[in-house]
């Protein structure tokens, strides 16, 4: 008997017990601040990167890439559903006692203790005549009584705002509801099909067509999911994919969308206005061949049978792109045209060994912070058009690249940037191509022609001046000629490198500096040559744009070294094709949920703004006078209740004619 | 706990709320309703269907305060004024906010943010100063000076609401969408919390406290004006062009407002206890607000915090059902409000249930100022998600 009870008595005792409740809150508070500094739902390869191959393993372990999907944290939710639930299974029989009964049997002893009493000796009335006064008073502030008479004393017991009782059980029901309905929208459902082997997800890179059945949910499968598809203009779809962990499940649809187009809108500023998508829901079932049209839009969503579907994302779809490859490395002049798609890869042939083209993305707008600006100004630039594209070499090597379509000015010169990384997740560094005439092609034709080797010895030749060393006039055009070579193949690195190697170290200052200038000299002949090509008299002498074109050539020759790619890809006409991103949900939870909402508002202000108030009276005849004792309590707001209650009893005060008794002169 | 004149004067037989009604109360009602249904005649063609429950909600919420509270009639009245004064001032022309002298230098909304800065800083000294000095009168100017910061804040807010229909219609919102508009917003909000207890309880001993953390908020502006340049009105994203945003915002600040002020009642409440245990006799021990009163108006703000956080978290969860697919998310802004919550509800069980008071419940209630901090700034600063627009 014992035994039984005790354990019973205290599995309940720890659940239900305060200090759990507040150790559970803090808990949970203290655990969700794992997923929030650790960002969640990352693809896993990226964590590899941040932690290394053994801490990743030890946080994967521990759940910490999906914090509020896992295992404990979800456990420790259950605890609190568990523990408020026992809280209240303990409390609210008392409370409902405790606003249903109005307590008359209370001794005269323990009025005496309140913290709130007064106590008259009301000469010349009877008890009927001052319980008159009291249970008026009692009336005019709404206060519901019983009387219960003793013999020798009567006991009016009162009180008033008993629901407040309520609020506890609103506010502690409300969080059992929410937690459960917050269960059963969460991915427990998935998990247990998952434990239970009846679903795998897939960690492979497929087509949705081609996801094997085990990793396929059909309608109706869970009861509640959220998933996410990129619908390219003109395309549909019955399906979402569920994101989980490193891999993905596809969810059917009863219906499939189809994106009739998705339109970007602009503020003046180039900022986003309006994302919008229009689209047709296939439904054979419910709609027959009458497909129904809708517009949807960020924070205007489509609900369709039970599904509802927003605009959460958007990108390419496949736009058309015009490319131009200049070549860089070559001494071809003129650019090779070609034509892809986003998403789309071409087979090329580097200098260097074949060459994979992966075009991967389209943007129409680039609004970025505006360079020449002041610090702390915070204007924007819309940058224009841009595509991204990565080269991969036959092992497998990407570099990344990000072009701009349209030259940019920075610093009052026109540039076309490139942008290279070899890593993803690096920031770009920028190849700025000094641009002429509204094309790059001064700066690529300049660069074709310092790697053929003989039109640079023709064109030096040009502007030999008539010397009378012949000897010196052929070091020098050695030295031209071997000091361009490395500064091709290696920017202005590669000179100061070759000074240090072959000049010993008290003149290297100097002829570094003589290499420079050697080297500057040189190609300063060279671009007049390539200036002259184009028709232009360089004799009358070039202007300061010409000047600057060259300063910016140098730098831009100089970090070619380290650009990596054979070409330079420009974009010559684009057709845009957009896509939209659509979040679908499912939320089988969402009514209880909102039922809990209203719960817990309605019991949050009950449980704060009113009060259980009662208020004893006890009367009883003696010698010719009658004894009144008042005392009262309140379970909240005690300072409202306090004045209150000295309120009354200067009013009872007033009424009955006498001065209410000091405290403890009453026994 | 001090009885307030109010309580005194008051009869036991209380009339019902219909025959307490004095005909300054009826005509309060009936200016509002005239004033919002001429405000609403004005502005119907910029609200989408749904806004229409708002404007109506914010008349019943401005009559119930104004008879709640007397005080709040004057400020409305004066804010108000001050308000269509700029309004008519700027006609259609935003750039009569560099050439009109009215505007220029009172009313256009960065100057009208610059006097409330600096009102609100000068009141802070003068608070103290009251305090220390034991002077009722400079206690009156802290008060005045507090008043007329939130006022003056309060019109530049609402100046700066139209302003920005003025640089387009398409620009056009409510100035609650970002870091910079959201801080005056703390600050007013706070303010006038603060005057509700200071006129309550009858004391100003609280005043510098509190206003203290309002300067805090005015330096952080201040800052963010002039090194970030945070002040220019931008556009809303798509995100944020909803009617939620009108509710779930301010709902969100009262809360802030609410814990801020817990939290520097918490710093008076440590220094006075700690001023009785060392030195009984002291200026510190004999000035500074009493205990019981710092507790009970702690609570009070933490209760009513808790209240208006349990409504904004709810509300942001009802919105990003809307935007977003799900009415949760653990979106670290999400999460950090839960964290916040669950913090507070762990307060007010040990006040309750376990009869906690005085130092530890102080301490926690400055603690809490540092994790809602973290909720309202440090998240935007420091962690990505989909609430990514407020970033500094
Ligand atoms: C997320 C979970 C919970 C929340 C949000 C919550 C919220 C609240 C709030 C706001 C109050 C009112 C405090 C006041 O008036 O100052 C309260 C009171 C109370 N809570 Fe909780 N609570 C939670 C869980 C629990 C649990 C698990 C228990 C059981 C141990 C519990 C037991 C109580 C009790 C006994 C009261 C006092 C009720 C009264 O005397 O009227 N609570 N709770």
């Amino acid at each position: 008997m014992i035994s039984r009870r005790t354990l019973g008595w205290v599995l309940l005792e720890f659940l239900g017990s305060m200090n759990l409740a507040i150790t559970l809150l803090v808990a949970i508070a203290i655990a969700s601040v794992v997923g929030t500094v650790l960002q969640q739902n990352q693809p896993y390869p990226n964590y590899v990167l941040k932690f290394g191959p053994f801490w990743f393993e030890v946080f994967r372990w521990l759940g910490l890439y999906d914090v509020y999907g896992s295992l404990w944290f979800i456990g420790i939710l259950a605890f609190l559903i568990v523990s408020t639930s026992v809280c209240l299974y303990r409390q609210v029989p008392a409370m409902l006692r405790e606003m249903m009964r109005f307590r008359t049997q209370i001794q005269l002893n323990s009025l005496r203790g309140f913290h709130q009493r007064a106590e008259w000796l009301v000469p010349e009335r009877n008890v009927e005549q001052v319980l008159a006064e009291v249970t008026g008073a009692f009336r005019a502030r709404g206060y519901r009584w019983r009387l219960r008479d003793y013999g020798d004393h009567q006991v009016a017991a009162a009180m008033k705002g008993r629901y407040n009782r309520l609020g506890y059980l609103f506010t502690h029901a409300a969080v059992v509801v929410i937690g459960i309905g917050g269960l059963l929208d969460g991915n427990l459902w998935l998990k247990l099909k998952e434990w239970r082997g009846e679903i795998a997800i897939e960690k492979r890179d497929l087509s949705s067509r081609d996801v094997p059945a085990i990793s396929r949910l059909q309608p109706g499968a869970v009861p509640a999911f959220r998933g996410n598809v990129m619908l390219p203009e003109g395309s549909a779809a019955n399906f979402v994919f569920l994101r989980l962990r490193d891999g993905f499940l596809v969810q059917e649809l009863p219906f499939s969308i189809e994106l009739e187009d998705f339109q970007v809108a602009y503020y003046d500023t180039g900022q986003p206005k309006s994302f919008i998508s229009r689209l047709r829901i296939h439904d054979r079932e419910q709609l027959g061949d009458q497909p129904l049209a809708a517009t949807i839009q960020v924070n205007h969503p489509l609900v369709y049978r039970g599904y509802a579907i927003y605009q959460s994302d958007f990108g390419d779809g496949g736009s058309k792109l015009e490319l131009r490859a200049w070549p860089l490395s070559g001494t071809r002049l003129e650019p090779v045209e070609l034509k892809s798609e986003v998403g789309n890869g071409l087979k090329l042939t580097g200098s260097t060994g074949p060459l994979n083209l992966e075009l991967d993305d389209f943007r129409l707008f680039n609004l970025l912070p505006e360079p020449d600006a002041k610090p702390g100004d915070r204007k924007f630039r819309n940058f224009g058009p841009s595509f991204s594209f990565k080269l991969r070499t036959a092992s497998g090597e990407a570099r990344e690249y990000f072009n701009y379509m349209a030259p940019a000015q920075l610093e009052g010169r026109w540039f076309y940037i490139s942008g290279m990384r070899a890593r993803p997740g690096e920031p770009y560094n920028y190849l700025h191509i000094p641009a002429a005439n509204n094309s790059p092609e001064r700066f690529l034709k300049f660069n074709a022609r310092l790697h053929d080797a003989d039109w640079v010895k023709t064109a030096l030749k040009r502007s030999e001046p008539t010397t009378e060393n012949p000897d010196f006039q052929r070091d020098l055009n050695v030295v031209r000629a071997n000091l361009l070579n490395l500064f091709l193949h290696g920017g202005f690195t590669a000179v100061s490198e070759r000074a240090k190697a072959v000049v010993p170290p008290d003149r290297l200052q100097e002829a570094t500096k003589l290499y420079f200038n050697i080297l500057r000299d040189t190609l300063a002949e060279l671009f007049l040559e390539i200036l002259r090509e184009e028709g232009i008299k360089v004799e009358e002498g070039i202007g300061e744009s010409e000047d600057a074109f060259f300063n910016d050539a140098l730098s831009a020759l100089a970090s070619l070294s380290s650009y990596e790619a054979p070409f330079y890809l420009q974009l010559s006409g684009f057709q845009q094709v957009e896509a939209s991103g659509l979040q679908v949900t499912h939320s089988g939870g969402t009514f209880i949920v909102y039922a809990g909402f209203l719960l817990l508002v309605t019991g949050v202000f009950i449980m704060f703004y009113t009060s259980h108030r009662r208020i004893w009276v006890w009367l009883a005849v003696e010698e010719g006078a009658t004894r009144l004792v008042v005392a009262g309590t309140a379970n909240r707001r005690q300072a409202d209740f306090s004045q209150e209650f000295s309120l009354l009893q200067t009013t009872l005060s007033q009424r009955l004619g006498v001065a209410a008794l000091a405290l403890g002169e009453g026994a | 706990m001090a009885i307030t004149h109010q309580v005194v004067l008051e009869q036991w037989d209380q009339p019902s709320l219909w025959q307490r009604l004095t005909l300054w109360d009826i005509l309060w009602g009936l200016l509002v309703l005239v004033g919002s249904g001429y405000a609403y005649t004005l502005y119907q063609p910029y609200m989408d269907r749904y806004e229409i429950a708002i404007p109506l909600g914010a008349t019943i919420a401005l009559i119930a305060w104004g008879l709640y509270w007397k005080p709040a009639r004057l400020f409305t009245l004066i804010v108000t004024v001050l308000a269509v004064m700029a309004l008519w001032r700027y006609g259609t022309h935003f750039e009569l906010r560099k050439s009109d002298f009215l505007l220029k230098y009172f009313l256009e909304s960065q100057a009208a943010f610059m006097w409330m800065s600096s009102l609100y800083v000068l009141a802070t000294f003068t608070y103290f100063v009251a305090l220390f000095g034991r002077s009722a009168f400079i206690g009156k100017t802290a008060t005045a000076l507090t008043w007329s910061a939130t006022g003056i804040g309060l019109t530049g807010l609402l100046v700066r609401w139209r302003e920005s229909y003025l640089l387009g219609a398409d620009i056009g919102h409510i100035p609650v969408s970002n870091l910079y508009e959201v801080f005056i917003l703390f600050a007013l909000i706070t303010a006038l919390l603060y005057l509700f207890y200071e006129d309550r309880y009858r004391t100003r001993a609280m005043g510098g406290f509190v206003l203290l953390v309002i300067s805090g908020a005015v330096a952080f502006l201040l800052w963010y004006t002039f090194d970030r340049q945070a002040h220019h009105i931008q556009p809303l994203i798509p995100a944020l062009q909803s009617y939620w945003m009108k509710i779930h915002v301010p709902a969100n600040f009262i809360g802030y407002g609410a814990f801020a002020l817990a939290a520097m009642l918490g710093v008076a409440f440590l220094l006075r206890s700690g001023a009785e245990a060392h030195r009984p006799d002291g200026l510190m021990a004999q000035v500074l607000p009493p205990l019981e009163l710092l507790d009970d108006v702690m609570y009070k703000a933490i209760a009513l915090g808790f209240a208006a956080f349990t409504i904004a978290t709810i509300l942001g969860a009802l919105w990003a059902a809307e935007a977003w697919g799900g009415y949760w998310s653990w979106d670290p802004k999400e999460t950090w409000a839960l964290i916040v919550w669950l913090n507070y509800a762990a307060w007010l069980h040990l006040r309750l249930t376990k009869g906690w008071r005085g130092a530890p419940m102080a301490w926690w209630a400055i603690i809490g100022l540092f994790v809602t901090l973290f909720a309202f700034l440090g998240v935007n600063m420091f962690l990505s998600g989909l609430h990514s627009y407020g970033t500094l």
